[in-house]
């Protein structure tokens, strides 16, 4: 078991290493100067340029570059001398000249605003999903059912900005049930309730389309396993039928969604771009997406980093996590 | 003693073409302690029959009506009538079963000893263990070597005829007077199945249990059962104990079975023979016998009186009746 962990930390790092190299490539390629957009969209002081490709260390040759970026990473970096010094302690993940800080920082401030968005909303839509999902497969063909087939197909066809919006034009603004959300995220340590005030139209928003998703696939998994022989065994023992839905057949019903709900959630964390933008929502979505716009280049590189770094890592928790689940799958 | 009675037994399960007659108008009875087999091929409602008693049956998709009055630890009980909640206390403890394929019947998921004492724990107000402490002597009794560490492995770790053993021992936990086995030795090895049946043998005598022996395997029947019941098309055709059903088959299709079975004491000829044709629909099944159509003695009834009416089960001898027009009784 250790040793499958630690192999696959191994390869985890390795194709971080790629991944991060990759990016790097693609930046380096593109076709404008990263040293030139430091200054500002209407700078053209080639003196002002020039220094400022030094400072980033842009006027070193590529290899350089990226080597001087992984060593950041691990024991910091320092840009400028003198006066003008700027430090950015590991680990660095480089300097954005548009907002005048380190990298590392923005993400830090941006994280916990989308680590709260994806928690709160993977428990909403595991609950509904999940809840939903099974009542539709044991009623099946009956109310619930269609009332379920019926929120699903709302819940896939619907976009999130659409959802979202619709969401804030009633509940905020026509019916005033909950004050506006723009802008003034509260962290959950400083005052939960605001927390969760701000949060709460943002977590339905998101949860809305992936608990439609997790109906359909509870409801099958939930209705394909109630076949199994092993259920009819289960039922022939004489168990309740409380026990024979709620253990036999949710327990291998539900291990394909751990797989489901692990990779989703990490895909959230990289970043919810369209619902951070719709609530305007300080997060690593709307970082990235703000970037982009402003050819941030270094926020752009570890953004990306940053959501693959979660993607691989995740997936690493998610295969470990289903040898627990699982007795047939073997971790060696 | 009669320990089950079955009376006028029917099941449909209606579609979108039709009811499907799966049983139709069965009654047989059974002996505590006696072995009863039932023969037929895929299709001609051995299985169902059983799943009805046992109340492993949807509802909502099956119609069952007649009598099965069947004496429990409680007294007499009418195992098509009770309420399905009532039913459940039975199952498991005073009827249990045993199913066709061993690799798919027992929980992947959980170790067969939390199987097993689960099986008991819930007919049983006991210490888990105490259950813990039945299921490793279950275990041994069935011949799995090592019984108290083997407790904590799971199905996979076991090979199919082991796994029965496993599923015989969960079918025991609760010292029935009545085990249905299914098939049970259809997706074993034939040595394999040799060691199962001889050990259901030993195991009926210990508890002194009735067993109901599904196949289509007359070769397990001649070995292992004490009366046969032969069915076709849902109906009882023949009904004997096991020396006279061999010796002087009054059923043409009984003939046709024991003709199809390899034998080492008759010649060897080129080919097995087989029964001509096809079981008829069980949506729409012919006014008179149902294996009329297929039948090769046909010519031997005047007239077309076969394919009009449908011969009832008549006594031969003793204990023996068969449901044919040739060698019916004169006035019978």
């Amino acid at each position: 078991m250790l040793s499958y962990i630690s192999r696959r930390l191994g390869v985890t790092f390795l194709i971080l290493l790629g991944v991060s190299f990759t990016v790097y490539v693609i930046f380096a390629f593109l076709p404008f100067d990263p040293a030139a957009l430091t200054c500002g969209k209407n700078c053209n002081d080639p003196g002002i340029i020039e220094a400022n490709r030094r400072r980033l260390g842009y006027d070193l040759p590529f290899l350089t570059q990226y080597w001087v970026f992984i060593k950041g990473l691990f024991i910091g970096r320092t840009y400028g001398e003198g006066a003008a010094l700027i430090n950015c302690p590991a680990p660095s993940l480089g300097y954005s000249f548009q907002e005048h800080s380190c990298v590392t920082t923005l993400i830090s401030e941006a994280l916990p605003v989308t680590l709260s968005l994806a928690i709160g909303a993977l428990v909403l839509w595991l609950v509904v999903g999940v809840g939903l999902g099974v009542l539709a497969a044991r009623y099946r063909g009956k109310f619930v059912d269609s009332a379920s087939t019926i929120f699903v197909l709302i819940g896939t066809s619907l976009p999130t900005f659409l959802t979202g919006l619709m969401l804030l034009v009633f509940v905020v603004i026509k019916w005033h049930i909950l004050p506006f959300p723009a802008g003034n995220y509260t962290p959950f340590l400083e005052d939960p309730y605001e927390w969760a005030q701000i949060l709460f139209l943002p977590w339905i928003t998101l949860a809305f389309a992936y608990a439609a998703l997790y109906t359909r696939f509870v409801r099958s998994a939930v209705i394909e396993t109630s076949n199994e022989d092993y259920i009819r065994t289960a039922r022939a023992k004489g168990l309740p039928e409380s026990e024979v839905v709620g253990k036999h057949t949710l327990r291998a019903a539900l291990a394909p969604i751990v797989t489901m709900a692990g990779l989703d959630f990490a895909g959230l964390l990289g970043g919810a771009i369209l619902t951070e933008s719709v609530f305007n929502l300080p997060g690593l979505g709307r970082l990235a997406i703000g970037a982009v716009v402003e050819y941030d280049l270094p926020i752009i590189v570890a953004t990306t980093l940053l959501a693959a770094a979660i993607v691989v890592t995740m997936n690493l928790i998610v295969d470990i996590l289903y040898a627990f689940i699982d007795p047939r799958v073997r971790i060696a | 003693m009669t320990l089950l009675e079955v009376k006028n037994l029917s099941v449909g399960f209606p579609t979108p073409d039709g009811v499907v007659h799966a049983v139709n108008d069965i009654s047989f009875s059974i002996d505590a302690g006696e072995t009863l087999a039932i023969v037929g091929e895929s299709g001609s409602g051995k299985t169902v029959t059983n799943l009805a008693m046992m109340g492993l049956l949807n509802s909502n998709t099956a119609q069952i009506s007649g009598t099965a009055r069947f004496q429990s630890h409680t007294g007499e009980i009418d195992l098509l009538g009770i309420d399905p909640n009532e039913l459940q206390k039975y199952r498991g403890q005073d009827i249990s079963m045993i199913f066709q394929d061993p690799m798919s019947s027992l929980h992947p998921y959980f170790s067969i000893g939390d199987q097993i004492i689960e099986a008991h724990q819930v007919h049983n107000k006991v210490d888990p263990d105490v259950s813990k402490e039945r299921a490793i002597e279950l275990l041994g009794l069935v011949g799995i070597p090592d019984p108290a560490s083997r407790i904590t492995s799971f199905p996979h770790q076991f090979s199919g005829g082991m796994r029965q053993r496993v599923m015989i021992a969960m079918a025991l936990v609760n010292n029935p007077s009545l085990l249905i086995a299914d098939e049970p030795t259809t997706a074993l090895d034939v040595t394999v199945q040799a060691q199962i049946l001889s050990l259901l043998k030993d195991l009926q005598r210990e508890f002194k249990m009735a067993v109901i022996l599904i196949t289509h395997d007359l070769g397990v029947v001649a070995g292992a059962a004490d009366r046969v019941n032969v069915m076709y098309a849902g109906r009882i055709v023949e009904s004997a104990n096991v020396f006279d059903l061999y010796a002087k088959p009054a059923m043409p299709y009984t003939q046709g079975l024991l003709d199809s079975v390899p034998r080492l004491d008759r010649p060897h000829t080129n080919r097995l023979s087989a029964i001509p044709g096809q079981p008829p629909s069980m949506i729409s099944l012919p006014d008179g016998c149902s294996f009329a159509p297929r039948c090769s003695r046909i010519s031997e009834v005047a007239g077309s009186k076969c394919l009009m009416i449908m011969p009832e089960l008549t006594l031969r001898t003793d204990a023996h009746s068969a449901r044919c027009f040739i060698g019916e009784r004169a006035g019978a």
